[in-house]
């Protein structure tokens, strides 16, 4: 049994004053003002449509990078070589705590990079007589021996700054070789055609090229140029001119954070910044969910009255 | 289809950089901060603009 | 004698009757209780509504019409008809720039309610599936971006992949596969938003419009009682009322 209560005036039935009210006419007038803003806006700005990157401009303007990139693929040096599930096991990926669902939900969309980004891509097509024997000569090596050149050319590469042409001599083996057929085989357009059928006639999957892509440095200064970095507020931009996703405003702000962007290269918070960061997301949306029933917040609009303003007719009714 | 090459160009072209205007570590569009400055204008006007009264005057 | 439609709130059938266990009965008699044609599609408001803060909900809604419209032709033609045609990328401009408009609208109507405490007389959930709507709509909107197989699609992928990778969502949603992201942006997660916004719509026709704060019933008002320990205004109320109006 209760005790005696006291009503909530807010949850009755109104039994005061009313206005007219067409529903299905204010609905009507919202569609035809909200279809010729739209229409206004189309004509007058148009909408954003960069184009693609390709391997072939890849391989065509920054060649140099394509190969650097194609030996650290060899040399399981490039960041998807270590990235971790969903692709791999080179690593576990990152963790909150006790939380890491990244390497418990394990591989499910299984990436070699030396295999699938150029070995295959080599083998699908008929090469030149030197790249030909190069790849024979890699897939007859041991593993071992593999990981020996590749890794052996790409330090020397990372020692010359990225310039090829400072690269000094070593024991290199094939390495040299495959990664120039490749870049060829980037630069004619081909690469692109095979790693988007990858041997099957249908095909969706685009993950293969977003990583290789995204392993060099091509698509990344596209994105610095176009300020689509993610601790420049990127997340918020658009490409050109046009307005971006201003609603993004606060997933972004963490990124700007020092904390998340320390150069300390074993720093936490830094590596685990896209974990972290969702984590906080998602606690301040169940936050926006559950505003009602949060203290304090729920208290602001009765503190900062601007309620009397938008109601400010309903008040001086009650005063006369 | 002959339709589709008929041409609607923007009257406004929006495909170059935009500006960015920085304070320490804020960053932002000119477009973003026009998009976002609109929308605090019209919230403010939407709560100080008279709304037409019934028309019965009740 | 056939039973008659009873009345918002009247007792149901009488004990035994053949309509009272039908299933199609007690919908409908818990329909019409709870929304009666005049609340579903009222003709008069209280006359406390007179903002034009009022309207962004509506326009919200008319903006997400205008994106399913353009959204609709951009679907019957594919994701890369609008790069070679002129007539696509004029689709394609109406479909950015409803959804621009969309979120402004949202963003000013959730502004309006925050202002209003909105949640207030057991409205809790109304505010909860409008927030629910606006998450529902971030997912739609950046599955909407992953997909204009562009530029811009590709660095959207190659970012967004490492945050929902970091968190084992990446296991089951490939920001990277085409052919996915399609579908859900184009079938799966509209519904989602389309039902949510049904439901917080139905939610508003039900409680009827937050009154002012401070409001007091006039005369003749029926109070829906609360327990004691909860304060007025401010705080949600999750008792059922004990009768009707």
């Amino acid at each position: 049994m209760s005790a005696r209560k006291a009503a909530d005036p807010a949850a009755a039935e109104w039994t005061g004053p009313w206005r007219r009210y067409d529903i299905v006419k204010e609905g009507v007038v919202a569609i035809v003002v909200v279809a010729v803003l739209t229409l206004l806006l189309a004509m007058l700005f148009g909408s954003p449509d960069d184009k693609a990157l390709t391997f072939k401009g890849w391989a065509s303007s920054a060649k140099d990078d394509f190969y650097a990139t194609t030996v650290s693929e060899l040399a399981g040096t490039s960041d998807s070589a270590g990235y971790g599930p969903p692709y791999n096991n080179a690593s576990d990926g990152l963790y909150v705590g006790p939380l890491r669902p990244q390497k418990w939900f394990g591989v499910t969309h299984p990436v070699d990079p030396a295999t699938d980004f150029v070995i295959t891509p080599l083998q699908s097509q008929e090469q030149p007589a030197a790249v030909a024997a190069a790849l024979k000569t890699w897939l007859a090596a041991s593993a071992d021996q593999q990981t020996k050149w590749a890794t052996a050319l790409d330090d020397a590469i990372a020692k010359a700054n990225g310039d090829l042409s400072k690269v000094g001599s070593g024991d290199f083996g094939p390495v040299p070789t495959l990664a120039q057929g490749l870049t060829n085989m980037a630069a004619s357009g081909a690469l692109d055609g095979v790693l988007l059928s990858q041997g099957k006639f249908y095909q969706t999957d685009y993950t293969k090229q977003i990583l290789f892509l995204g392993d060099g440095s091509y698509l990344d200064d596209a994105a610095t140029a176009a300020h689509l970095q993610g601790n420049t507020w990127g997340m918020m931009n658009e490409t050109g001119s046009y307005p971006g996703q201003a609603w993004l405003w606060l997933y972004s702000f963490w990124y700007q954070l020092p904390k998340f962007n320390s150069s300390n290269p074993n720093d936490y918070l830094t590596n685990n910044a896209d974990a972290v960061i969702f984590y906080i997301m998602a606690i301040l949306s169940i936050g926006l969910l559950l505003l009602p029933f949060i203290p304090i917040i729920r208290s602001i609009p009765r503190w900062i009255p601007i309620h009397r303003l938008i109601w400010r007719d309903y008040y001086r009714s009650q005063r006369t | 289809m002959p339709w589709t090459s008929v041409p609607i160009a923007s009257v406004v072209n929006l495909d170059h950089p935009a500006h960015y205007l920085t304070w320490g570590w804020l960053s932002i569009s000119v477009p973003n901060l026009l998009v976002i400055l609109l929308m605090i204008a019209v919230f403010v006007l939407a709560v100080l603009l008279p709304f037409p009264k019934d028309r019965d005057g009740s | 004698m056939t039973a008659t439609l009873p009345a918002t709130g009247a007792p149901e059938t009488p004990e035994g009757g053949p309509e009272s266990r039908m299933w199609t009965a007690r919908l409908r008699r818990a329909w019409v209780s709870k929304l009666p044609p005049d609340k579903l599609l009222p003709d008069r408001q209280p006359a406390y509504v007179a903002s034009w803060i009022y309207v962004f909900g509506v326009l919200t809604i008319a903006a997400f019409l205008v994106v399913l419209a353009s959204g609709l032709v951009l679907a019957f033609t594919g994701p890369a008809w609008y790069h070679t045609s002129s007539l696509g990328h004029f689709t394609n401009s109406t479909h950015f720039w409803s959804v621009q408009l969309f979120f402004v609208f949202m963003v000013i109507h959730l502004w309006g309610k925050f202002w209003m405490a909105a949640w207030r007389g057991r409205r809790w959930l109304t505010w909860l599936t409008g927030g629910l709507c606006f998450l529902a709509s971030l997912a739609t909107a950046f599955t909407g971006y992953l997909i204009q197989t562009n530029f811009d699609s590709q660095w959207i992928s190659f970012e967004a992949k490492d945050g929902l990778n970091a968190v084992g969502i990446g296991a089951f949603f490939n920001v990277a596969n085409l052919g996915q992201t399609l579908l859900i942006h184009a079938c799966l997660l509209p519904l989602v938003v389309g039902v949510i916004t049904v439901w917080h719509v139905l939610l508003v026709r039900r409680r009827g419009v937050v009154p002012p704060m401070e409001a007091v019933p006039p005369h003749g008002a029926v109070p829906v009682a609360v327990p004691a320990a909860v304060a007025t205004s401010g705080e949600p109320t999750v008792t059922s009322e004990e009768s009707g109006s």
